[in-house]
């Protein structure tokens, strides 16, 4: 347990009294994902992370919809509920504003977030409701056997679309940032350190923290985040986003992120434009215009240039927050008098 | 001079005018009148769907029925004994429900050639004889209402729309009404415009005196009060009712309220009702869908609140999956249906009965639902309270199913008393429940009561508790994960013996059966009761013999149902579709019930009932 993190969205959760080991967010349950899931890993890393939470356990809740990644409530030690497809955070919008004790986190999928449940997850962000949204994005429907999903690049051969599919994908952080969501960010199964950051980012954001997090699925999008794996390769295409820092990136930091003469932003080799002319990554900026763009330098057809890291995060007063504060206001005038609301202003009596 | 007062037993007078004519407002004030006169009375608003629709058509008729007598009634009445008819259109979509004989009071300014012509009268009907059996007052009730405004200072609009509360006052004058309520009423609602306070005032005031002076009205009617038990009433409508039962189980239950919903016709006026109680702990949560709406609720009960959620039909078919998953998971949820005609969009402000078999059936595999439905606007308080009791007793989610004619009749209500409101005492689960046999203690999330059935509540916040549930099958006990066939094939048994061991626990079925020998037995659910009650009084005074029983708890059934039917020749079962309950009733009990059907989207008439019953009467 860490003295120096502090977790003020969690600030009305009760603190575990002793230190926690990652062992005591295993569940009994035997975990089911196909070998060499990427669903593994980011298991691994959120029950290695929990304890830095210093939370009782029996205050944290796992909420999931249906997909392979919705079944990890089952592996987590903590209360879980594994509801129906697409419906998880409005299902857990519901228990974290009644209870302001919990420490409540959605397991979603690409699918299950992106296409069946897109209204419920625009609607969370949009109310900042204090809920940690993992996205585990693997561009593929891998529990009903392999179909395309909204985030799979256009023209993909599945069993669905044997020439190839038609839609255009999301681009989940766009979506999410036109969602008005007040914390977004990208990170991928395979870094765990990096996955593990950005899961401590979110649990210290008070309100909606949306993680995309590129997930691996080896039976039926194999390798489909390769150029972001491969050691030579990713930091030719990873463009790690550090807030109050020059957006550089490239093995020797030799390329960087500029705004060109039409406003719109594009790399550019450092030594040719020059360190003063990189944009400074300000993830705190209210207007969300430079995260915006920062998401737009890939998509699903390109991986070339991939921002990873936080794109936004900034403070607004969130949902569960606004909505005790009306109740309060309400109490604070006495009490409730149950026989004079039933009566009303108008009766009538017989003797 | 003063006139003549005729005493009369009962009274039924309809409102109608164009949707902006302010007919439900006039409706509401002469029903606080009579209501604090101490008259029985029930009452029946029926407006359009568009909020504004053309002006002086048809399908812009708005209208509202008041029945009120000296002694206790039971409906809204069938046919008003006087028709307010603001324009041509109210007059042509109401005058077929007026009996000859009849009074019908008609605003003359409005009965212009065009207006005429817009709902297809070739003449004016009030001049050419075609009214000729009906009692007729034409009143320029609008040139009169400008008249009586002059000296204010406001526009003539504003004058022309005080035009109701000169009707208001003339009905007022005619039934011996007090005024100071709508005095007071007015005075509250205009404080700010003392100009429009004024007129509105003036205007009623004029109507009353003309109804004084005018030779039009020879005598004025007197309605006495009706003899009823001791105690302080008020008026109210089935939603606000439904809504203060739901603040009461709050209060009784010690948990705090959670509603997640989306506005619908009907049911809007829960979510607005709630909306006001955060002082009780109420939290209310307009969801972006109706299926977020019961998400949030089901989310909320995990969390241990008590959790309702509101619609109507479109709504519950849109929340079937979540009904599906609180089977499932056994929370307690309370799914609120106030029923309006459908299919689909159907007619959103008018009444039926037909999502029954919807509320019984409509989800997939095998999920049985109790359903508790309201048999009157005053009995949506207790009902929401059974609803609420069942619900977190049994962790079952929970269908109440009311409908629009309750939502919106009004009718006085003897205040509760609180005390003796059903106690609600909720147990948490705060430990181990079961002993493995290394002797481990551990909770199993699906150990059940032995009596109830119910599984335990435990809520997050409870330390060794942990425990992860879903909509995948649940094995016995333990709740993990199961794929097991006989496991599976005892869950489906076993939640199903939950849902029937509810019959035990609730009233028996009453039968109302004066000379305890009739061979007739009529049959009804819900909102139906007032009608088939007013249908068998009207039966038994004509000197026959006919006897009532009602289901309030239509699933399951109450334990003695089979044998109060099968004590019965015939039963008759009036519904407002076509034939849900008879078939729940047929295939369970083998009993060849009747099934008399409407769906108009009104209520039964008492006469129409009454025909019906006494046609079975003879045919035995």
């Amino acid at each position: 347990m860490s003295d120096t993190i502090k977790f003020p969205s969690l600030a009305l959760v009760p603190s575990a009294d002793e230190p926690q080991s990652a062992k005591e967010f295993k569940s009994d349950q035997e975990v089911r994902w196909c070998p060499g899931c990427g669903d593994y890993a980011i298991l691994a890393a959120v029950q290695g992370f929990m304890p830095e939470l210093g939370l009782k356990r029996e205050n944290i809740v796992w909420v999931s919809g249906i997909g392979c990644s919705s079944r990890f409530p089952y592996y987590m030690n903590t209360y879980g509920l594994h509801t129906i497809h697409g419906r998880a955070p409005a299902i857990a919008t519901g228990l974290s504003t009644t209870r302001k004790d919990l420490s409540v986190w959605v397991v979603t999928g690409d699918g299950d977030a992106l296409s069946i449940g897109g209204n419920h997850l625009i609607h969370a962000m949009r109310r900042n409701v204090n809920l940690k949204i993992l996205l585990f994005n693997n561009r593929i429907y891998g529990l009903t056997k392999g179909q395309y999903s909204p985030t799979s690049e256009q023209g993909k051969i599945t069993k669905s679309t044997p020439m190839g599919s038609l839609d255009y994908p999301f681009n989940p952080v766009s979506l999410a940032l036109g969602a008005e969501a007040t914390f977004v960010a990208r990170t991928m199964d395979s870094d765990r350190a990096h996955l593990t950051s950005v899961l401590r980012a979110a649990a210290e954001h008070d309100g909606t923290a949306l993680v995309e997090i590129y997930q691996n699925c080896p039976i039926f999008n194999d390798g489909v985040f390769d150029g972001l794996k491969d050691g030579e390769e990713k930091e030719q295409h990873i463009i790690r986003l550090e807030h109050g820092e020059p957006i550089v990136f490239g093995a020797e930091r030799e390329n960087g992120v500029i705004r060109a003469a039409d406003g719109s932003i594009q790399t550019a080799k450092v030594a040719d434009v020059g360190l003063d002319s990189v944009l400074v990554h300000d993830a705190h900026a209210n207007d969300p215009g430079l995260a915006f763009a920062l998401s737009r330098l890939s998509n699903s057809e390109n991986l070339d240039q991939t921002p990873m890291g936080i794109f936004r995060s900034v403070e607004r007063p969130t949902y569960d927050t606004l909505l005790r504060d009306q109740v309060a206001q309400a109490q604070s005038s006495g009490a409730p008098d149950l026989a004079a609301l039933i009566a009303g202003n108008d009766t009538w009596t017989i003797s | 001079m003063t006139k003549q007062v005729v005493p009369l037993d009962r009274v039924i007078i309809r409102f109608a005018g164009d949707s902006g004519d302010g007919m439900q407002l006039t409706g509401d004030r002469f029903t606080s009148e009579t209501a604090s006169f101490g008259n029985d009375l029930s009452t029946l608003p029926n407006f359009p769907a568009e909020i504004r629709a053309p002006a002086g058509t048809l399908a812009g008729v708005s209208s509202f029925q008041l029945h009120f007598a000296s002694r206790d009634i039971m409906t809204p009445g069938d046919a008003p004994n006087v028709l307010v008819a603001m324009n041509p259109a109210a007059l042509k979509a109401n005058i077929d429900d007026v009996p000859r004989g009849g009074s019908i009071i008609v605003n003359t300014d409005e009965f212009s050639k065009r207006a005429l012509q817009k709902v297809g009268y070739e003449s004016n009907p009030i001049e050419d004889g075609s009214l000729e059996s009906f009692r007729v007052h034409p009143i320029a009730l609008t040139s009169m209402t400008v008249e009586a405004l002059k000296g204010f200072d406001i526009s003539k609009k504003d004058a022309e729309r005080s035009k109701n509360m000169f009707a208001l006052g003339l009905l007022c004058w005619l039934y011996n009404r007090p005024t100071e309520g709508t005095v007071e009423f007015l005075t509250q609602k205009f404080g700010k415009k003392p100009d429009i306070l004024a007129a509105n005032l003036a205007a009623f005031k004029a109507g009353h005196a003309f109804g004084e002076t005018t030779e039009d009205f020879a005598v004025s009617y007197e309605v006495k009060p009706a003899p009823m038990d001791a105690g302080t009433y008020r008026n109210i409508t089935g939603n606000t009712a439904l809504s203060y039962g739901l603040v009461a189980a709050g209060q009784r239950s010690g948990l705090p309220v959670f509603l997640g919903a989306y506005p619908i016709t009907p049911a809007s006026d829960i979510l607005h009702e709630l909306s006001k109680h955060k002082k009780f702990g109420v939290v209310t949560m307009q969801a972006e869908d109706e299926i977020a709406g019961i998400g949030a609720a089901l989310g909320a009960s995990f969390g241990g609140a008590l959790a309702v959620t509101t619609t109507s039909g479109p709504g519950i078919a849109l929340k079937s999956e979540t009904i599906g998953l609180a089977v499932s998971m056994e929370l307690p949820l309370v799914i609120i249906d106030i029923q309006r005609g459908g299919p689909s969009t159907g007619l959103p402000t008018k009444t039926e009965q037909s999502d029954l078999l919807q509320a019984m059936f409509g989800r997939n595999g095998e999920a049985p639902v109790p359903v508790i439905a309201p048999n009157s606007p005053v009995d949506c308080f207790a009902a929401a309270i059974e609803a609420c009791r069942i619900a977190t007793k049994y962790r079952t989610p929970v269908f109440l199913l009311s409908d629009g004619y309750l939502a919106n009749g009004s009718e006085p209500w003897k205040l509760p008393n609180l005390d003796e409101l059903v106690d609600m005492k909720i147990e948490f689960a705060t430990g181990p429940n079961h002993t493995l046999a290394d002797g481990t203690e551990v909770f199993w999330p699906f150990k059940r009561d032995p009596q109830t059935l119910a599984r335990p509540w435990a809520i997050p916040g409870t330390a060794g508790l942990e425990h992860r549930i879903g909509g995948i099958e649940k094995a016995d006990g333990s709740g993990n994960i199961s794929y097991d066939p006989a496991n599976h094939d005892f869950m489906v048994r076993t939640r199903q013996a939950k849902v029937d061991g509810i019959a035990n626990d609730i009233d028996p079925l009453f039968v109302d059966d004066p000379t305890g020998d009739a061979d007739v037995l009529v049959l009804g659910w819900g909102s139906t009761y007032g009608p088939i009650g007013a249908g068998c009084r009207r039966v038994r005074e004509a000197g026959m013999k006919v006897a009532q029983a009602h289901f309030r708890h239509v699933n399951p059934f109450p334990a003695n149902t089979e044998e109060v039917l099968k004590r019965y020749k015939k039963v008759v079962v009036p519904e407002m579709n076509l034939g849900q309950l008879v078939m729940l009733v047929r295939s369970k009990y083998l009993v060849d019930a009747i099934s008399y059907n409407q769906v108009r989207g009104l209520p039964f008439k008492a006469e129409e009932l009454a025909g019906v019953i006494e046609d079975v009467i003879k045919s035995v």
